[in-house]
């Protein structure tokens, strides 16, 4: 798997094809298409209420289309139930953390395997040797998607008690266990500070390494910069551009975007660091 | 010996209602731990009473397929009105089992001839014996033991913290929210079966408002993080009626002072908060 | 013939919706569902019973009696049970229960004090002769209850929408943190509305003993599940949805009693709120918020 293919791959993992979402009279979204390449990471920016988090809503089938497509390996997903998006192959995290608080961290990734496990009620009900072994099965991927992101130390821990970072980390582990093509990524970083910023990077890097195809909406230029291939830019519902990062970086209507906002996170021109 | 006869002998319906009690906080435990608050079960409890009382009274059949066809009918409602009721969220759903209730209650009024309205239905054969309740709580409670630590308990844990969330981990919310509310309604109409063949009179006011409330009150009490609490709340509230007995004509009001001061001073429920002081503050996660 | 029932139906409507109307209150405003208010109702009507039969006073004392002691018992209520529970932040099943609770002590502190037995109200307390009102004939009790009954009512949704103290209970309806922030003072509007919400409850307590001459211990709680499925129908919370709800139920009551027959009454409230709820899970004038004064 080479992650640096680009468009001339097969077909595109995911495509959205003139999507639009109305709410009332407010036009959230217009007429929005691009496509996200199999293998590698992509990124959705654009300034505040662009509409970015409605794509997604969209994509995990929160919200129906107004009118459009969306297709994933081909195929359309309207109609579509969340859970059997899921199934599908598309997992998300949020930009809000939605981690189960209750529960260990190790149960909250476990949560994450259960399209995964073959068992029915005769199964639990009696205890047979399936029920056992897709159950240690399920706590031994677990482990192993926590160690990716290096909280296995915490395993039984309460997920409440995680620091801010290491929840974003857990939930990341938690959407890697329902085994996706895609990994739809909100604001991954929003509220991290840079070493938190520079940790979680390697490890996108390091899921992307792995084979997962990535898709994320950010904020951080620079962030984003650094990671995706491939990036789009949402603006008032629109999309205004779509390449590589120095097209995007040069692109004068990106620009504009940005700088008739206030948002001290961007850089409209010079090199990140 | 002699001793256990004698205690039997006064108190076998006190503990029998325990036992059935406790299967009726269980109930209800399991749609509270998918984040329902779904009253019905008194109702439920109802349908299963009556449906098994008609056909061992009427029609003469014996007791194992009376209990199963007093499961199975309230099992069968639950899943007729569970499709358009479970859309229902917070007070709505609770108030919509309610009146779903009130609803059973009144339908037993008008339906003289096979219910015998509101005369109840006397008479019905005695079968309930004290292995029939231990069965049914022991094989209840371990089932549902097992089925929290399996991905449908945790599921339904997942439901409960954040419904969103969960539908999009690939459980099919819906669904598991209509398997909670259906056990539930079995586990409901068993209760009811057994209490019915206890008790030999049934009639249309015992599975009401009140009693819904009450069954909630005795999960509450207990406390939901864990199956015994449900348990304990059933045994405070049958046990503590009696206890007050000596008290005469006020026990009642004592009873309700008890629940106001339990409510007030054990936030947990009663078993939850006995188990956390055990454990001095590390609150394991899991059991 | 139908105007009579239709007075009927008007008079009992109205004594539904300020049951109804201190229920909501207490809902939308403390975020409480308060199974005690059944209880509250009952002690109403024996208040002002015991009062009037006691002292020989009139009907209008009694009613002051009943209104003012089951606002202070209320506020006892609040103050003792609600308050510690809202300084810890229940989740909203548990003050539920508590008042469970109290009604069970309240109804079965009554029975014990006065018997299970139905009391009456003294005679001529209020004639009974009919009036003639542009060719309707209705009792001065009928009469009365609809004038009183649309007087609070008007009061109250004046209150609300026009006074200050209308615009901060709704501050509180919606976000009660945030009302506190802006310098308003949240616990003393609690006490006040346990006050008024129980006086409304006593006071409607009253009106029924006396429409039906009839005062027991357990007559709240038909009336404590009439005004459940009232402030669902109406919208949890909504204020004019109490108030509509109520007669509305009132109307519904009657004219099944009329025209179906009498052992369908109760049924009508629930099966009513049932449908309801399935065709229109937030009630016919709800909204999407629970919290609305």
């Amino acid at each position: 798997m080479n992650a640096n293919d680009n468009h001339r791959s097969a077909v595109p993992l995911l495509e959205m094809q003139n999507v639009s979402r109305h709410f009332g009279g407010l036009k959230v979204l217009q007429d929005v298409s691009f496509s996200v390449p199999q293998g590698g990471v992509f990124g959705l920016i654009g300034p505040n209420g662009a509409g970015k988090t409605t794509v997604f809503n969209l994509i995990t089938g929160l919200l129906p289309v107004t009118s459009g497509h969306i297709r994933f390996q081909g195929d359309d997903l309207a109609g579509r139930r969340p859970h059997q998006i899921t199934r599908a192959g598309i997992a998300r995290t949020f930009q809000n953390i939605r981690i189960f608080k209750e529960m260990s961290l190790l149960e909250n990734v476990m949560v994450g395997m259960h399209a995964h496990l073959s068992y029915g009620p005769l199964g639990w009900l009696a205890g047979t040797g399936l029920f056992r072994s897709e159950e240690r099965r399920a706590r031994d991927r677990a482990r192993e998607l926590l160690s990716w992101v290096k909280l296995d130390h915490k395993a039984s821990d309460v997920a409440d008690n995680l620091s801010y970072g290491d929840q974003r980390k857990l939930e990341l582990a938690r959407a890697l266990a329902t085994e996706p093509r895609l990994l739809l990524l909100d604001e991954p970083v929003a509220g991290m500070n840079s070493v938190e910023k520079t940790d979680l990077m390697h490890e996108i890097r390091n899921i992307s390494a792995r084979g997962y195809t990535i898709f994320m909406i950010e904020h951080d230029m620079r962030f984003v910069m650094g990671l995706c291939e491939h990036i789009a830019v949402l603006n008032f519902g629109r999309i205004i551009a779509e390449g590589g990062p120095e097209a995007i970086r040069n692109d004068p209507q990106v620009i504009e975007a940005y700088l008739g906002r206030e948002d001290d996170e961007t850089h409209p021109q010079g090199a990140p660091a | 010996m002699e001793a256990l006869n004698n205690f039997w002998s006064i108190y076998s319906n006190l503990v029998l209602s325990l036992g059935i009690n406790a299967l009726l906080a269980l109930s209800i435990w399991l749609t509270l731990s998918c984040g329902m608050l779904a009253m019905a079960n008194a109702a439920f409890m109802g349908i299963g009473a009556y449906a098994a009382s008609v056909l061992t009274l009427n029609y003469g059949w014996s007791f194992p397929p009376a209990i199963l066809a007093g499961m199975a009918a309230p099992a069968f409602t639950a899943f007729v009105i569970g499709k358009p009721t479970l859309r229902l969220s917070g007070v709505y759903l609770a108030m919509a089992t309610l009146a779903f209730g009130e609803v059973v209650r009144i339908a037993v009024l008008n339906t003289e001839s096979v219910t015998g309205g509101a005369l109840g239905l006397n008479g019905i054969p005695q079968l309930t014996e004290w292995w029939h309740v231990l069965l049914a709580v022991v094989l209840v409670m371990a089932g549902l033991w097992r089925l929290r630590r399996s991905k449908v308990g945790r599921a339904f844990e997942a439901i409960k913290e954040d419904e969103t969330a969960a539908g999009l981990m690939g459980i099919d919310v819906g669904g598991h929210k209509m398997l909670a509310f259906v056990l539930g309604a079995a586990i409901a109409g068993l209760a009811g079966t057994l209490n019915a063949h206890l008790t030999f009179f049934i009639g249309p006011n015992e599975y009401g408002f009140d009693r819904g409330v009450e069954i909630l009150t005795m999960a509450i009490l207990g406390g939901i993080n864990s199956l015994l609490g449900p348990v304990a709340g059933g045994v405070i509230l049958t046990v503590l009626p009696e206890l007050l007995r000596s008290v005469g004509d006020f026990r009642l009001v004592l009873n309700g002072f008890i629940l106001v001061l339990i409510v007030l001073f054990l936030p947990k429920g009663i078993w939850d908060s006995l188990r956390t002081a055990r454990w001095l503050g590390g609150k394991g996660a899991g059991a | 013939m139908l105007e009579q029932q239709l007075v009927n139906a008007l008079s009992l409507g109205c004594v539904y919706a300020l049951f109804a109307l201190g229920f909501t209150l207490i809902f939308g405003v403390l975020g409480v569902i308060n199974l005690s208010h059944g209880a509250v109702f009952m002690v109403g009507a024996y208040a002002a019973l015991q009062i009037m039969a006691r002292f020989e006073l009139p009907l209008w004392v009694g009613l002051l009696f009943a209104l003012v002691f089951c606002g202070g018992l209320g506020l006892l209520i609040d103050f003792l049970v609600l308050r510690p529970l809202r300084a810890r932040n229940a989740p909203h099943l548990i003050p539920m229960i508590a008042t469970i609770g109290v009604a069970i002590i309240l109804n079965n502190g009554v029975q014990g004090l006065f018997g299970a037995g139905s009391l009456r109200f003294p005679e001529g307390v209020v004639s009974s002769q009919s009036m003639d009102l542009a060719g309707i004939h209705l009792t001065p009790l009928e009469l009365g209850i609809i004038v009183l009954s649309f007087v609070m009512m008007a009061v109250l949704l004046l209150a609300l929408k026009r006074t200050q103290l209308g615009r901060a209970l709704r501050a509180i309806a919606e976000s009660p943190k945030a009302a506190y922030l802006l310098g308003i003072h949240v616990e003393g509007l609690f006490y006040m509305t346990s006050f008024a919400a129980a006086a409304l409850g006593g006071m409607s307590g009253v009106l029924i003993g006396l429409y039906s001459n009839a005062v027991f211990p357990l007559m709240g709680q038909p009336m404590l599940h009439k005004g459940i499925a009232v402030i669902i129908l109406g919208g949890m919370g909504d204020i004019r949805g109490a108030l509509l709800g109520g007669l509305f139920l009132g109307f519904a009551e009657v004219l099944s009693v009329a025209y179906i027959g009498s052992t369908m009454r109760d049924a009508v409230g629930f099966g009513l709120l049932f449908l309801v709820l399935l065709l229109r899970p937030k009630g016919l004038f709800g909204t999407l918020q629970e919290r609305k004064v």
